[in-house]
């Protein structure tokens, strides 16, 4: 498990998205009401969907195409509609820095 | 071992007795189906939906493809059954495929009756019954001018509005000197006429054709009468036959449709018959709710489930052609020994009658307003005596004693078809109340589909909604704004304005709201709302923005944006065109391309440069991607143009200036001609002006997008500074009283013209109105300069990335 710093919780705006990148990954990341951060993959099963320019309503993203709702939690799309997106376990530790934990090997050297 | 079912013909009444089989006993048979259309089954009855436009051929798919595949149903579409050999029970089809069965149902449905004139196998000469009629009718109408409908029933009217809709000129041709004679009685027949008459349909009763007229395609009709009438289409819908020739030739005992008893049997064991095909008790039935009971039963007796039999059907009527409510049910005509109570109001062009029978309701006719159709229906249906107090079924009660909507609908069997054009039972709807949560006709319908068709049924949706959730809940039976609330735009409007509300948490905390954080319909509108109500309290809440107004530019599917900046009434210089030529090099746009609203289009954009390019333009924000003053459309007028009464640029730049940057309920247009030529198109405008000789017409509600409307004229003034007073308070007006998401044109139409120019007339509430529009412009800036100027909120276009000493 490699853990990753990828910004500030201050950088983060309420029910708002940030995109991280790295390498040939893309995550959409949001800070909910609560405080909470979650990262998905930032790509809607339905037709590919920058989900980071999504509207948050508690912890739910709805795409921005065709407003597919999707659960942050556990990434499952909600009905009518099916699917599911990857999940990334994300926490903020005591400095304030958001930190994201990847389990995979990126292709970054 | 499975026992194997055959089902020769693909359609509604067929697919639907599939479907009830599956529920009560999915496991006993194999199915295989033949069906002759090279289509899933489709729902016939909206057939009229597609050539008027409102709906596509996928709209009124009810089983796609999948649906066969998931129940492990092996479908031949595209092949007739040709031979049936009842000793060794198969069916072979014409393609040659044999399906051995143990059970067969006959589901052919029926054929159109083609009248055998001669000349009937010209090309141009169709019939109006499937998915292939409608594709000829809608070629043709790209070709030809001129088409005639023989027959003036239910199915030749829908054709003849259908025509009517692909610019047609439209002749119906009906034997009998009033229409739809069948169901309606002569006076609601008449009433019908001038109706269709006035929406462009032109009638020829009493005609009775005689031969079909041209060489290879038709070019008219002849009549018995010696007269003619040209013709580059003839549709015939003058009636249907059952499809029995396979049964008649399988030895099947076949009356005018395929014999069957109360369990849809045929004299052959094993051998049934459901829908159009099947004749009960002497009658062949050709609407579509009949042939859902039908299958009902079929089921049940197919399953193993025991039931009272098919008892036949009591039918009523429904005219689908928009702008006309017709209906009728049970025997409406004047018989010896019935009675009837009418009501006739020429005013409103409204109809109603009643029959009664030993004071029973055996019938009723409704013209102009159907509202009690289905009270009506129920009444026929549940026949209850209303000797003595007959007035009262009509005209109301002063004693109270008549039944409630709640106990028509308790007296429904649970199996009674409320939505004939989807099939649905009382039993699904109150399945999916009480089982599925559903507390709104809306969510009804998206649960089973009723309502969901024609829409006729949705009062007895209603009755059955409020009947299961108890009178004491009927306020909350109404559709909210969506699926958060049940509380309609204008009492949110008024909460937000009687307890002075001013954010969107404390709406949805006060007005109790079904999800914390509301939706994405809810959301934004109540944004809007608030900053509606209280321009200078409201903070705007850019997490309640759809990303477009949230980035200030338009998403595109693959996830970059465009970028639009304003140019003044289509008026721009060399100098801000290389500005834009160098910012489009310099960012590499892909794509720079010049829009209907006479501006440039920058696509293909990365977020992250959006700051970036605003900062170089230096111009302001289009607001291309807003609920808010898009473009204003003008043409050169008098400045140039040798035929130009006014100064149309200066009045649209003048325009655009002063109502840029104003949130409405969604997106506004408008546009200024110079002359009557109108060549800004300012009739299909939200707000369109035409200069006319010493002075203006001001034109609203128009559109030219999904739904093409014509602009009304609002008023003709002298003095451009009269243009802007009219403009804003008509646009005040719309924000006021629009919902969120509602254009100008909608919202006309369902507030009414009449409305919208009383609230203007006087010079007084246009001041109110400008002086408040007047408050709100007062507090708009530019939001690229507010983005550019401030690092922080240009920062957050930027993706973040990982820092570079991070090793993964």
């Amino acid at each position: 498990m490699n853990e990753v710093i990828v910004g500030h919780i201050s950088e983060f705006t309420d029910r708002r998205g940030r995109v991280f990148r790295l390498g040939e990954l893309e995550l959409a990341l949001f800070k909910l009401s609560d405080g909470e951060v979650k990262a998905v993959e930032n790509n809607c099963p339905h037709k590919n969907g920058k989900l980071s320019e999504g509207m948050v309503c508690d912890h739910h993203v709805y795409c921005p195409l065709h407003d597919w709702k999707i659960d942050l939690n556990d990434g499952l799309v909600q009905a009518p509609d099916e699917g599911c997106i990857q999940t990334y376990p994300v926490f903020v530790d005591d400095k304030g820095n958001v930190v994201l934990q990847l389990a995979m090997q990126s292709k970054v050297s | 071992m499975k026992r194997k079912l055959v089902m020769i013909g693909n359609g509604m009444a067929g697919v639907s007795f599939v479907e009830q089989l599956l529920k009560l006993n999915p496991h006993r048979y194999d199915i295989t189906i033949i069906g002759a259309e090279p289509h899933p089954n489709y729902n016939r009855i909206m057939l009229s939906s597609v050539l008027a436009g409102d709906a596509n051929m996928q709209d009124i798919v009810l089983n796609d493809w999948d649906w066969y595949r998931d129940n492990n149903i092996l479908l031949h579409a595209g092949q007739t059954a040709a031979h049936i050999d009842t000793e060794k029970r198969t069916v072979t089809t014409d393609k040659g495929i044999a399906a051995s069965y143990d059970d067969l149902v006959f589901a052919t449905g029926s054929l159109p009756f083609m009248l055998p004139l001669p000349g009937a196998d010209k090309e141009g000469v169709i019939a109006f019954r499937d998915i292939k009629d409608c594709e000829t009718m809608i070629e043709a109408s790209k070709n030809y001018r001129k088409a005639v409908v023989i027959g003036g029933g239910l199915l030749g009217l829908e054709a003849a509005r259908g025509l009517l809709n692909l610019k047609m000129e439209v002749d119906v041709v009906h034997i009998f000197d009033n229409l739809m004679e069948r169901q309606l009685d002569r006076t609601a027949s008449k009433l019908l006429q001038a109706e269709l008459e006035r929406q462009g349909m032109n009638f020829l009763l009493e005609k009775q054709s005689d031969s079909i007229m041209g060489k290879k395609r038709v070019t008219g009709l002849k009549f018995k009468d010696g007269t003619h009438v040209d013709a580059d289409l003839v549709v015939m819908a003058v009636g249907i036959k059952p499809n029995v020739q396979l049964a008649k030739d399988s030895g099947i005992e076949v009356n005018r449709g395929i014999v069957v008893d109360d369990y849809l049997q045929t004299s052959l064991p094993n051998v049934y018959a459901v829908g159009e095909c099947a004749e009960h008790r002497g009658i062949a039935y050709g609407l579509v709710a009949p042939l859902y009971e039908q299958g009902a039963i079929l089921a049940k007796k197919l399953a193993g489930v025991d039931s009272e039999g098919y008892q036949g059907s009591v039918v009523s009527t429904k005219l689908k052609v928009s702008g006309v409510n017709v209906f009728s049910a049970g025997r409406f005509n004047d018989e010896p020994g019935t009675k009837a109570v009418r009501v006739q109001d020429d005013i409103d062009g409204i109809y109603k009658k009643v029959v009664f029978d030993q004071g029973k309701v055996i019938g009723a006719v409704l013209f102009g307003d159907t509202g009690d159709s289905s009270r009506l229906f129920s009444l026929i249906r549940s026949g209850e005596d209303f000797a003595g107090r007959e007035k009262e079924v009509l005209l109301g009660s002063s004693g109270g004693q008549m039944a409630s909507t709640g106990d028509l609908v308790a007296a429904m069997s649970g199996d009674e078809i409320v939505c004939g054009c989807n099939g649905v039972t009382k039993d699904t709807i109150l399945e999916s109340i009480t089982e599925k949560g559903c507390v709104s006709v809306g969510e009804i319908r998206a649960c089973t589909k009723a309502s969901g068709g024609c829409g006729g049924c949705k009062p007895l949706v209603e009755a059955i909604l409020t009947s299961a959730l108890g009178e004491d809940n009927v306020a909350a039976v109404k559709e909210g704004i969506c699926g958060c609330t049940t509380l309609s735009r204008d009492e949110v409007v008024d909460a937000i304005k009687r307890m002075h509300l001013t954010t969107s948490k404390e709406v949805m905390h006060v007005l109790e709201w079904a999800n914390p954080e509301g939706c994405t319909k809810c959301r934004p509108a109540l944004n809007y709302y608030l900053g509606m109500v209280y321009p200078d309290e409201h903070e705007d809440e850019l997490e309640s923005r759809i990303v477009n107004e949230r980035s200030h530019a338009n998403i595109q599917k693959d996830g970059t944006f465009s970028v639009v900046p304003r140019i003044y009434g289509g008026v721009t210089t060399p100098a801000d065109l290389k500005k834009i030529a160098t910012v489009a090099e310099k960012y590499n746009v892909p794509l720079v391309k010049i829009t209907g609203g006479q501006r440039i289009d920058l696509l293909g954009v990365k977020k992250e440069d959006l700051p970036g390019m605003w900062g170089d333009l230096d111009m302001p924000s289009g607001y291309a991607y807003g609920k808010a003053l898009r473009t204003v459309k003008t043409c050169v007028g008098s400045t140039f143009c040798r035929f130009g009464t006014q100064d149309s640029i200066k009045m649209g730049i003048d325009l655009e200036k002063k109502f840029e940057r104003l949130d409405t309920p969604h997106k506004v247009k408008l546009a200024v001609s110079g002359c009557p030529r109108n060549c800004a198109e300012a009739t299909i405008k939200d707000l369109g002006v035409v200069a006319i000789d010493g002075g203006w017409e001001i034109y609203v509600a128009g559109n030219g997008g999904t739904r093409v409307r014509a602009a009304d004229l609002l008023v003709k003034v002298k003095t451009e500074e009269e243009v802007l007073e009219w403009t804003g308070a008509y646009l005040q007006y719309y924000r006021e009283t629009a919902n969120w998401n509602e254009r100008t044109s909608e919202w006309a139409q369902r507030v009414g013209l009449d409305t919208v120019k009383k609230a203007l007339e006087s010079k007084e509430d246009r001041d109110a109105l400008c002086e408040r529009i007047d408050k709100t412009l007062g507090l708009v800036k530019d939001p690229w300069k507010q983005i550019v100027e401030n690092a922080e909120l240009s920062k957050a276009f930027d993706a973040l990335t990982a820092p570079a000493e991070a090793k993964v």
